[in-house]
């Protein structure tokens, strides 16, 4: 071989390495200045009270609580939902016919619409239009309760965002059951709801709980579709009801370190409030990881 | 006509008595097992036309309605929005001219404390939307120039729409992140596929993933706070935060979209393809580039729009690293501000129901054409390709 | 046990022909199987024996794309009808497969499945069913201990035992195997076989095997099916020692298989 034909082999063996490289590099890069930087205010008096002096000390209890609330609310309302969908796409809808290729267009779409567009939704749709018809009827005061960012609808939005993963894990679950099963069911005379209850679901529930942990991190971690539906930056109480707003770890990370009046001061807690929302999303994406493979091993056996 | 039973049957006559065929069939001993039936043993047992008739399932019935209503949210999600967006934006085009609404409040840092919320009360409330002519503006200019302009001054006496340095802005930034993000993960994708020795892959592979779940919020204030400096010190430019800046930091957002569609593609060309090429006398490297790259390329121009679609909506980077100021410049050291930070950054500040508050959805509705558009471009090429794997080709 | 064929069929198939799409499976099959013998339904592979099978119990309908006409009656009662309820049918009509497929459950929850689908809650009354069901599929006595162990612990025979016993807790009238044994050793398989024996004296069985020994072992009548049609069908005994058609006398000589 020349020795420009040997010359560019080895260049580009050499470049892909370096990306590789490269990617690595970064990923650790990241998480060790987010470590660096954050370990000295990440105690556990950090993680348990709440902010004072003007966000300079304490810690951010309040940002975890909120945080915790939100994905709670938002896996009640969206794994129910994105499980009964998965169910449907597999067990009831022939792939053939429009309906269910209709929904899967509609999944599809969801996954790629942008954080932010969810965000102006909510707004657009659950304050503004869902509120103010809540107030219409509930309330006879002009008073505004519903028709305000907070923290019901936050999470009916967040539990948009996070639907297509839901419904994608499940579906994978499903179709793991063999085939066998169900028609050993059937031909027992058992109806077809009696065997997705009995034989289907209870052997799905990896995918159910992948599906759960994945959305949580999504949700634990997105911040745009929250900037305007529901999170503040200071609270002097937590969220009492489902129409306050609450704080939330990215959302406090964002004001605290582009908008604060006393950015360097709060720079340690920022750090630590930065590892806080990574360690969460780590844990949780690598136990759907090994849930993951663990469904996955069943699939071959 | 058969010519010798026992070429059939193992040594034994076709049995029709109880003493069977070379088995012993033990079933005497067993015949006080047999169902206690109130029918005697040798009675048949009708099937009653009766008793097979249709029944009516609450359960089958109810449960089936139920999944099937509920399967239909996601389709009511994406229609509705798609209606409630565009709903809130489309009053720009039915109103002939911008004119400026009440004097909107200078632009407040966020602040803590109850007073914050009391704004946002009193801005949210829902009650007139007024579109009528109350303060000077510019009348008689058109909505649509106004909106093509180059300036965006929202909140200023003489409101401009200007949404061109926004466009721009997104374009900068997203075009910078992919054509880094681009030929890195492409080229790790080809490490792997080709190149690699295995264990590699089982390190790269984690690495990406970790890197995908970084929640954006955190890359941002990565580039803010680390990124930022490291680059202004390497480079010694004027603005901190700059369109350069949120490119780079957008581009770790992209690279594990383009990387694992990449991958994807890499891995589908079909077998023989390669060994054909290696059998030849090629070497690895060789047929990487010149047999399994070309054969990916409809999966690896996928990769690439999809990330182009994913860094075009994504709002946290940028409002934390790009430095925020609707600029119009083709420099990328200057800071630029984006579609998705604007609505991002002032959408909580907004009047409900004012011109600019349209102005934003109608931003939104734009992110949510553009990444609909090129989402399903990109699913096109994805399913050509995998079309081609099946057909063998 | 009266072996002269009784005056009224169990199942009667008239004019039956089944379609996978456009393919054709089934051509103008017409039979009639009578109660409480065995049957079995010989034939080479992809000959359509399995597809009858399936047709008796209307697990067909669970493919897409399949079309049927012609008539089945069980008792006299077309089981397509369109008043005809399918659950219950298939209540009436059991099912074994090929290969064992027990859930993934306890022995005792395979067993229990079906009764507590039909509402049978009470503690008391399924272990007694689940016991005499086991008894008959003659499995109590190697796991009565074991009752709560998963049923994919068992091995493949007793697998297939359980499923047999399955099959009966819901108290069916016609039992349908497709090729029970075919996956198991030759042991397990004379237990099978055994097991079918005593069965017949209370349910009518029909079963599939590509294993002619089998069907001249363990039938009464049987049916030799050639390419989607219906070439022989009669006492056991007939149709191995005298066919009346030639391909019935080539395929049961090895001519062809």
């Amino acid at each position: 071989m020349s020795l420009r034909k040997k010359l560019l082999g080895t260049s580009v063996v050499t470049l892909s390495a370096l990306a590789a490289f490269l990617i690595i590099t970064v990923v650790i890069l990241v998480m060790g200045t987010i470590i660096v930087g954050g370990k000295d205010a990440f105690t556990w008096e950090f993680l348990t009270s709440a902010p004072r002096e003007g966000m300079t000390e304490g810690g951010i209890f309040p940002a975890i609580v909120g945080t915790a609330l939100l994905v709670v609310i938002m896996s009640i309302v969206g794994v129910p939902i994105g499980t009964i969908t998965a169910v449907y796409l597999s067990e009831y809808a022939s792939s053939r016919s429009i309906l269910a290729r209709s929904i899967r267009f509609a999944v599809n779409t969801l996954a790629g619409v942008p954080a932010i567009v969810f965000g102006l939704f909510g707004l657009g749709f659950f304050v503004q239009f869902v509120g103010s018809g809540m107030d219409k009827v509930l309330t006879d005061s002009t008073d505004l309760r519903w028709a305000q960012p907070n923290i019901l609808w936050a999470s009916l939005t967040m539990a948009l965002l996070t639907l297509p993963v839901v419904i994608v894990s499940v579906e994978e679950a499903i179709k793991t059951v063999p085939a066998e099963l169900r028609a050993a069911s059937l031909a027992l005379g058992a109806t077809k709801w009696q065997t997705i209850v009995k034989i289907v679901i209870p052997n799905s529930i990896t995918g159910i709980l992948t599906g759960a942990i994945l959305a949580v991190s999504r949700g634990a971690g997105e911040v745009a579709p929250i900037l305007f539906t529901g999170a503040a930056y200071f609270l002097p109480h937590l969220p009492g009801s489902l129409s306050d707003q609450f704080m939330e770890l990215g959302y406090h990370v964002y004001i605290m370190s582009t908008q604060s009046t006393n950015v360097d001061a709060t720079r340690g807690i920022q750090y630590a409030t930065t590892l806080v929302l990574l360690l969460l999303t780590f844990l949780l994406n690598f136990s759907a990881i090994f849930l993951r493979s663990r469904l996955r091993a069943r699939q071959i056996t | 006509m058969v010519a010798d039973p026992q070429q059939v049957l193992p040594g034994t006559p076709l049995p029709h008595s109880t003493a069977q065929v070379g088995h012993s069939f033990t079933s005497a001993s067993r015949s006080a097992d047999i169902r206690p039936d109130p029918l005697t043993v040798g009675e048949m047992k009708r099937m009653r036309g009766a008793d097979l008739k249709k029944r009516f399932r609450w359960d089958e019935f109810l449960s089936e309605i139920i999944i099937t209503v509920v399967a239909f949210v996601s389709l009511a999600a994406i229609v509705g929005i798609f209606v409630f967006v565009f709903r809130e934006a489309m009053p720009i085009f039915l109103v002939p001219s911008i004119d400026a609404t009440v004097a909107a409040p200078p632009e407040a840092q966020e602040t803590y404390g109850n007073e914050q919320i009391g704004d946002a009360a009193r801005r949210v409330s829902g009650s007139d939307r007024s579109r009528t002519a109350e303060g000077s503006g510019s009348e008689g200019e058109s909505t649509l120039a106004n909106f093509l302009g180059t300036t965006w001054a929202p909140v200023s006496m003489d409101p401009r729409y200007g949404i061109i340095p926004l466009v721009v802005g997104s374009i900068k930034v997203t075009l910078l992140a992919v054509c880094i993000a681009g030929p890195v993960a492409i080229l790790a994708a080809l490490f792997t596929s080709s190149f690699a020795p295995r264990w590699s892959k089982e390190i790269l592979k984690p690495a990406i993933e970790i890197l995908a779940g970084f929640p954006s919020v955190v890359i941002g204030f990565f580039a803010l706070v680390v990124l930022a400096t490291l680059l202004q010190d390497l480079f010694g430019y004027k603005f901190r935060l700059n369109a350069f800046l949120g490119g780079v930091a957008m581009s770790l957002a992209v690279i594990p979209i383009i990387f694992t569609v990449a991958e994807d593609a890499l891995a589908a060309v079909p077998k023989f393809m390669t060994e054909a090429s290696l059998a030849l006398g090629a070497t690895k490297w060789q047929t990487a580039l010149f047999v399994k790259l070309p054969a990916a390329t409809p999966g690896v121009f996928a990769a690439l729009l999809l990330g182009f679609g994913r860094a075009f909506g994504e709002t946290m980077i940028v409002l934390m690293a790009t430095g925020n100021a609707a600029m119009l410049s083709f420099n990328m050291l200057e800071p630029v501000r984006t579609m998705s930070a604007t609505i991002g950054a002032e959408m909580a500040e907004v009047v409900f129901g004012d011109t600019h508050y349209n102005v934003l959805f109608m931003l939104g509705a734009i992110l949510f054409l553009f990444t609909f558009v090129l989402n399903a471009v990109a699913e096109v090429f994805i399913r050509q390709r995998l079309l081609k794997r099946f057909r063998g080709g | 046990m009266n072996t002269a064929k009784p005056r009224e069929a169990k199942i009667a198939v008239t004019n039956m022909n089944f379609w996978y799409g456009p393919k054709p499976a089934l051509r103008n099959v017409a039979m009639e199987i009578p109660p409480n013998h065995v049957t079995a339904l010989i034939g080479p592979s992809g000959c359509g024996k399995s597809t009858f099978l399936r047709s008796l119990n209307r697990m067909n309908e669970l493919i897409d794309n399949v079309r049927m006409d012609g008539h089945i009656r069980i008792d006299g009662v077309d089981i397509y009808d369109r008043n005809v309820d399918v659950v219950e049918l298939r209540k009436r009509v059991g099912m074994i497969f090929q290969k064992s497929n027990p859930f993934p459950k306890s022995i005792f929850d395979n067993v229990a499945y079906g009764p507590r689908i039909n509402g049978v809650h009470d503690k008391g009354k399924l272990e007694e069913l689940v016991e005499s069901t086991l008894r008959r599929a003659a499995l109590w006595e190697e796991v009565k201990d074991e009752l709560k162990k998963s049923a994919l612990s068992l091995s493949g025979g007793q697998q297939q035992r359980l499923c047999i016993a399955r099959a009966l807790a819901v108290d069916p009238e016609i039992l349908l195997m497709d090729e029970p044994a075919s996956a198991l050793d030759p042991i397990a398989t004379a237990k099978i076989e055994e097991l079918i024996y005593e069965l017949k004296s209370n349910y009518t069985i029909v079963i599939v095997t590509h294993n002619m020994q089998q069907a001249a072992r363990v039938s009464d009548y049987t049916a030799f099916f050639y390419m989607g049609e219906l070439i022989e069908f009669g006492e056991t005994k007939k149709i191995f020692t005298t066919p009346e058609k030639k391909q019935t006398e080539d395929y049961i000589t090895g001519r062809f298989g």
